[in-house]
């Protein structure tokens, strides 16, 4: 079986993840945001998978961060559309630049 | 022989103390009153069956410890023990503060009734007589010292007792100021003598062969020995609470507070207690500090003739007493100045006796004028006159008083006093022409006293004074029999300054002297006093000039106003206070106010826009990984 070479996967994934903190930084709904964020958890599990298949074939701790990461951005999705939710209610919008309250 | 049982005598009027205090808003008067009577009580009878036990049961008068506990400890020699020592002065004092406090609480019944804050009365003469108790039984200086202060703050919380009374108040803060200031020379005496002897304890430290002494008496300072020194400051604390001169002002400004407790405190009690600690620490004066021992003569012989002097002016009942007192403590003082050891220590058993005998007339004659004032609401003898019919029972204990401390036989001054004037005649000339002179001068105070209030013109009252309830005119009798009877008790046998008996001989010629010196004092008294005459107002502006100076009590109040406010005031307090304000107070403010301005300027980083915050974190995280592949280059 054919190899794909590690560093063709690096790539995807530095990409992946430039692409989702670009996201973050630049967009100004949350929810885009969020999907940012949800872009640079994924490149990071593709790394986690990645490595353990290259340096350890006949483990699978790799694996199992990735599947375990993949649970908690489960659940830090549902409490960050919690709030977005209710963000929504109070002021109308989800625009970041109007979330400004929280500073001293 | 077992004295185990001593302890109950402290206990009882703290347990007293205690259960008033914390239930003060909840007992009713009369309970309160009684416990804490109940409870001085026992202990008067346990003092009593100690003194029986002591000076009837015992072979010799040994210093006997029934009850020791160290409390802290410093170092392997110097600690502090909490405990009890009984010896002749201690159980004599016991005796007198458990008797005279049982007679002021059972006055006091009748005397503060239906009084507000009657409990909290209680409370404090309770916590009085434990510590003063706790302070004539002390084992050692420093358990002293604490007691010391214990008995400064309860005279300070009763003088005080009328606390809505603005001069009650100021009364009260001077005398605690005055003595607490005496008592800082104390405390420094106590350090210095317990620095060289390494001990607290009275077993070591009145012990004349202590090795330290040799050393203390050999260094210098100024001229006295380094002991002399510590002496003196020692005495300077006794000097403060037992208001010898100069700082004796506060004594009669706390007649303020109620009469009941200006009779125990401030004149039987609490203001020997300076007596007490010279006595206490008198064979290091006698052997080793005879400088500190004339410092005690001459303080106390100054003190006897100035206070004397000026009570013969004062128009205010307890103002008289209170010089008096002033005036009887410098008796004790001098007669402990001039004492020797042993054979020689005559002075030293006349100044207790004179202790003894004191407390007993100088508290009837302040239940008496506590009485009287109960009766007319004034305190001003010139508005009192011709209340022997209305008062029979006060002005017969008044006038035994009056007899008792002018120094009549067969009344208990005379015989003490005398034994006071013997000893001072075998030291100096002078001292005895003082002595004397007072001795006329205190019976014509006190009789000037008697007939201005009881005799005299007739004063119009605006309602008729009666004679006080029995609970006020039974300790007053008892207090009469005591002062007619304790002067017949053979003291020398019981009280010297070795343990051994003294053998004392009245002295004739100058018994004689002191009887016609106080039946001269009694018949000018008779003479200007008995009746109302124009005569004293003559006399006294013939005097003009030292009248007035006496009257207003030698300005030393006034001279303490001008050193504190005008001098220690400007000259110190003052550029304190500027440095304090200008260099402490300016330093902390200018580094307040830099921290202000800094944050000031730096709180806008926080914008609360949540991509500037993700932008700075993401740029610090790309620094960092810069960082590392350029040092890992």
């Amino acid at each position: 079986m054919e190899h794909v070479p590690i560093s063709h996967v690096l790539i995807v994934t530095s990409a992946m993840f430039f692409i989702g903190a670009y996201g973050f930084l630049t967009r100004r709904n949350l929810v885009t945001m969020l999907i940012g964020v949800e872009l640079m958890l994924n490149a990071a599990n593709i790394n986690f998978v990645i490595f353990d298949r290259y340096l350890y074939p006949d483990q699978l701790s790799g694996h199992f961060f990735a599947i375990f990461i993949i649970a908690i951005a489960a659940a830090e999705a549902a409490v960050a559309i919690a709030i977005f939710i209710n963000l929504y209610r109070n002021i109308r919008s989800i625009d970041v630049e109007e979330v400004d309250k929280m500073k001293y | 022989m077992s004295f185990h049982f001593t302890i109950l005598i402290l206990v009882l009027p703290l347990a007293a103390f205690g259960i008033n205090g914390l239930l003060s808003g909840k007992l009713p008067h009369r309970l309160a009153g009684w416990l804490a009577t109940a409870a001085i009580g026992v202990a008067t009878v346990l003092a009593w069956v100690t003194a029986y036990r002591y000076f009837f049961q015992s072979v010799s008068f040994e210093k006997i410890i029934p009850f020791r506990i160290t409390w802290l400890r410093f170092t392997e020699t110097l600690q502090i023990d909490m405990g009890i020592l009984l010896d002749p002065i201690s159980v004599m004092m016991l005796v007198v503060i458990t008797t005279i406090s049982l007679m002021v609480f059972l006055y006091s019944l009748g005397y503060m009734h239906g009084e507000k804050g009657f409990v909290r009365y209680y409370a404090f003469l309770s916590l009085f007589s434990f510590s003063m108790l706790g302070l004539v039984v002390a084992t050692n200086l420093f358990q002293l010292y604490m007691f010391w202060e214990l008995v400064g703050v309860s005279s300070y919380l009763l003088i005080g007792y009328y606390y809505d009374k603005p001069e009650a108040v100021a009364a009260a803060k001077k005398a605690f100021i005055v003595t607490r200031f005496a008592d800082f020379g104390f405390l420094v005496g106590i350090l210095l003598l317990s620095y060289y002897t390494n001990s607290f304890d009275f077993g070591l430290i009145t012990d004349p062969n202590h090795a330290a002494f040799t050393t203390m008496t050999g260094s210098s300072f100024l001229g006295l020995s380094v002991l002399t020194w510590a002496l003196l400051l020692i005495f300077m604390g006794g000097a403060g609470k037992s208001a010898m001169f100069p700082l004796h002002i506060w004594l009669p400004d706390a007649m303020e507070g109620p009469t009941p407790v200006s009779a125990l405190i401030h004149a039987a009690t609490m203001v020997v207690a300076g007596v007490f600690l010279v006595a206490r620490m008198f064979p290091v004066f006698s052997f080793h500090a005879p400088e500190a021992l004339d410092a005690v003569a001459f303080v106390g012989a100054f003190t006897l003739l100035f206070a004397a002097v000026i009570a013969c002016t004062q128009t205010d009942i307890k103002r008289i007493l209170a010089f008096s007192t002033m005036s009887q403590i410098g008796y004790m003082m001098l007669a402990l100045g001039v004492s020797g050891y042993a054979e020689y220590g005559l002075g030293f058993t006349a100044s207790m006796f004179h202790l003894f005998t004191h407390a007993f007339f100088k508290a009837l004659l302040f239940l008496g004028a506590g009485s009287i004032i109960h009766a007319i609401h004034t305190n001003d003898i010139h508005e009192m006159g011709n209340l022997r019919k209305r008062q029979p029972v006060t002005h017969i204990v008044f006038l035994i008083a009056c007899l008792a401390i002018a120094g009549i036989p067969p009344f208990a001054g005379f015989f003490s006093k005398d034994e006071i004037l013997d000893a001072v005649l075998s030291s100096s000339p002078v001292y005895f022409a003082i002595a004397a002179f007072s001795a006329g001068l205190t019976a014509f105070y006190m009789f000037r006293l008697y007939f201005l209030v009881f005799w005299n013109r007739e004063t119009v009252y605006d309602h008729k004074p009666q004679e006080s309830s029995a609970i006020m005119l039974v300790p007053m009798i008892v207090l009469a029999i005591g002062s007619v009877v304790t002067g017949f008790i053979p003291f020398g046998k019981f009280v010297s300054t070795d343990g051994q008996p003294l053998h004392i001989e009245m002295n004739q010629p100058v018994a004689i002297l002191s009887v016609v010196v106080a039946a001269t004092g009694i018949l000018i008294a008779w003479a200007l006093y008995k009746k109302a005459s124009p005569l004293p107002e003559k006399i006294a502006s013939s005097l003009n000039g030292f009248y007035r100076v006496a009257l207003n009590k030698f300005y030393i109040d006034e001279l303490y106003l001008f050193i504190t406010k005008k001098i220690i005031f400007n000259l110190v307090s003052k550029p304190i206070a500027w440095f304090d304000r200008h260099v402490i107070d300016a330093f902390m403010d200018f580094t307040a106010t830099v921290t202000n301005k800094i944050s000031a300027e730096i709180k806008e980083l926080q914008s609360g826009q949540l991509q500037h915050y993700a932008y700075i974190f993401l740029s610090g995280v790309v620094l960092i990984v810069l960082i590392m592949i350029f040092n890992h280059a």
